[in-house]
């Protein structure tokens, strides 16, 4: 579905990302890992095209999109929950999910993918009117999340979606990745917390320093001796 | 005085027509610095160009008064565009200060155009609307038309912001403009539709002054600043202080000038906003 060959991106002089390649096929769960700095929020931006890459190429579903403007990309079914989850903090959560369903082919289908994200987080429904900035961090998380799904992404991007929140949320967050793979989205998810996201996910990729180390199962690079000693210290 | 004295209601009355009137003009100008975070000093200047489009259209060339409104809202819109095009969005990233003067040269440029093309004369449509007796009292007609049309434009312009996606993305990019792309909204895009929008209020603002005042080249000065002062007693950028705000700086303005002379009202109406400056700094309204 995404296919990214010899990608490289940076910030001005910066370089970030060196000579990135790597899939995700319809249906599967991804995973990027690796430690604080290693690019994988740029990596993410880039596929957003927030940022233009400086090398290579970006595919979804076999078409070439390096030459789309940033705000077209969610119109290929690309769908950013960003890191820090980013959403309009004086605007009620059901203006959050509105916006999210700003594509005019979304709009159609406003009222269904609302039912939808209620009946996923019922906390939501109960919360339409509240001011989202108002809500806890896993409310947060709920709300940017359904905000994603509100354009009908074929390929949902997650950045940390566990970071900033306490222990037991944490864990309801990757309770919540379950129940996304449950209705069949494709995900690209980007986490610090090893151990837990490689128990969800199929595969995953090792970003250090900007570039792809290592990839495989995700059963398999959590068995694997680096992976556990580098960073599950064990 | 009499606990019930008819003419002091009908300054109150008054007070209350001019006030739908600035609330008009305040939100087009709160609009654009709550979205963009630009003042547009030049905000009752390109009002004063849209009056002369519709005199112009109307007088000059013979149009319908209400096709030449349609095209005096229209005129001002594309100018509101205009603005953003090629004179803020160059300055977007630049000291506030730089921006203020951007805008304030503009006040100067579209005066001195104003003075060249339709020269110092003082110009009026010939409309002449009559009063309207209510008992004692005698109120203007243009007044009381100002005051409808200006509160369904706010009321208009607070649906689109609160129901539609644009009026939602609108107050959603203030809050966080980096993820808009993410969003599938185009920033420029959307600065662009809010810069025409505060335009067209202010080519309304224009439809409504022209049936009560004579167009010249200085008529802007006569509102731009008591627009602003309004906007910062709401507290910029905030709608619904600027809306409470202007009936408010109204009431000072013709009770004001009713208790004394009409120049008073307005001197009591400064005082009032330098006192709100020193007690409220953040404005009469802000949410704190």
């Amino acid at each position: 579905m995404l296919e990214l060959k010899g990608v490289s991106a940076g910030y001005g002089a910066f370089q970030a990302l060196f000579d990135v390649s790597l899939r995700v096929d319809a249906g599967e769960a991804v995973a990027v890992i690796g430690p604080n700095g290693a690019g994988k929020t740029t990596l993410l931006r880039t596929i957003s095209k927030l940022i233009e890459p400086t090398a290579g190429s970006l595919s979804m579903q076999g078409r070439a999109y390096n030459a789309v403007p940033p705000h077209e990309v969610i119109g290929l079914g690309i769908a950013q929950v960003p890191e820090g989850r980013r959403l309009f903090p004086r605007l009620s959560v059901e203006d959050n999910l509105r916006m999210g369903a700003f594509l005019p082919a979304a709009r159609a289908r406003f009222d269904e993918r609302l039912e939808f994200v209620y009946s996923l987080f019922p906390k939501m429904k109960e919360r339409r009117m509240q001011m989202a900035g108002t809500m806890s961090g896993g409310e947060q998380q709920m709300c940017a999340i359904g905000r994603a799904l509100m354009s009908g992404p074929k390929l949902l991007l997650l950045d940390e979606p566990s970071a900033g929140l306490a222990p037991v949320v944490v864990q309801s967050i990757f309770g919540l990745m379950r129940t996304i793979r449950a209705q069949g989205f494709t995900v690209l998810i980007v986490e610090q917390n090893i151990q837990q996201v490689l128990k969800v996910v199929d595969r995953a990729y090792l970003l250090e320093t900007g570039r792809i180390r290592q990839s495989g199962d995700a059963a398999t690079l959590l068995a694997s001796d680096e992976i556990r000693r580098a960073y599950l210290g064990v | 005085m009499e606990i019930f004295d008819v003419f002091l209601l009908e300054a109150v009355l008054n007070g209350l027509l001019l006030g739908g009137l600035l609330a008009l003009l305040a939100l087009g100008l709160n609009l654009i610095f709550g979205v963009i975070d630009v003042v547009w000093i030049c905000y009752a200047e390109m009002m004063m160009i849209g009056m002369y489009a519709i005199w112009w259209l109307h007088v000059e060339q013979g149009w319908p008064l209400a096709a030449a409104f349609a095209a005096g809202i229209a005129t001002v819109a594309l100018l509101g565009a205009a603005l953003h095009q090629f004179v803020i969005r160059p300055v977007l990233a630049a000291e506030p200060i730089n921006q203020l003067l951007v805008t304030g040269g503009v006040l100067f440029f579209l005066q001195a155009a104003a003075t060249v093309t339709f020269g110092v004369e003082f110009r009026n449509l010939g409309v002449r609307l009559p009063g309207v007796a209510i008992g004692e009292m005698n109120l203007s007609l243009a007044r009381m038309i100002a005051f409808g049309v200006a509160i369904a434009a706010i009321a208009g312009t607070w649906l689109f912001l609160s129901r539609s996606y644009l009026g939602t993305a609108i107050r959603a990019i203030s809050q966080d403009r980096g993820i808009m792309p993410l969003m599938g909204v185009s920033p420029g895009r959307i600065y662009l539709t809010t810069s025409a929008l505060g335009g067209g209020l202010a080519g309304l603002a224009a439809c409504l002054l022209v049936l009560q005042y004579d167009i010249h080249p200085a008529i802007g000065l006569s509102f731009g600043p008591i627009t602003f002062l309004i906007c910062v007693m709401g507290g910029l950028g905030n709608l619904v202080g600027g809306f409470l705000a202007a009936f408010v700086f109204a009431q000072f303005i013709a009770v004001g000038g009713f208790l004394f002379q009409l120049e008073w009202g307005y001197v009591i109406a400064f005082v009032f906003f330098i006192a709100t400056m020193f007690w409220k700094p953040e404005g009469l309204f802000a949410k704190r």
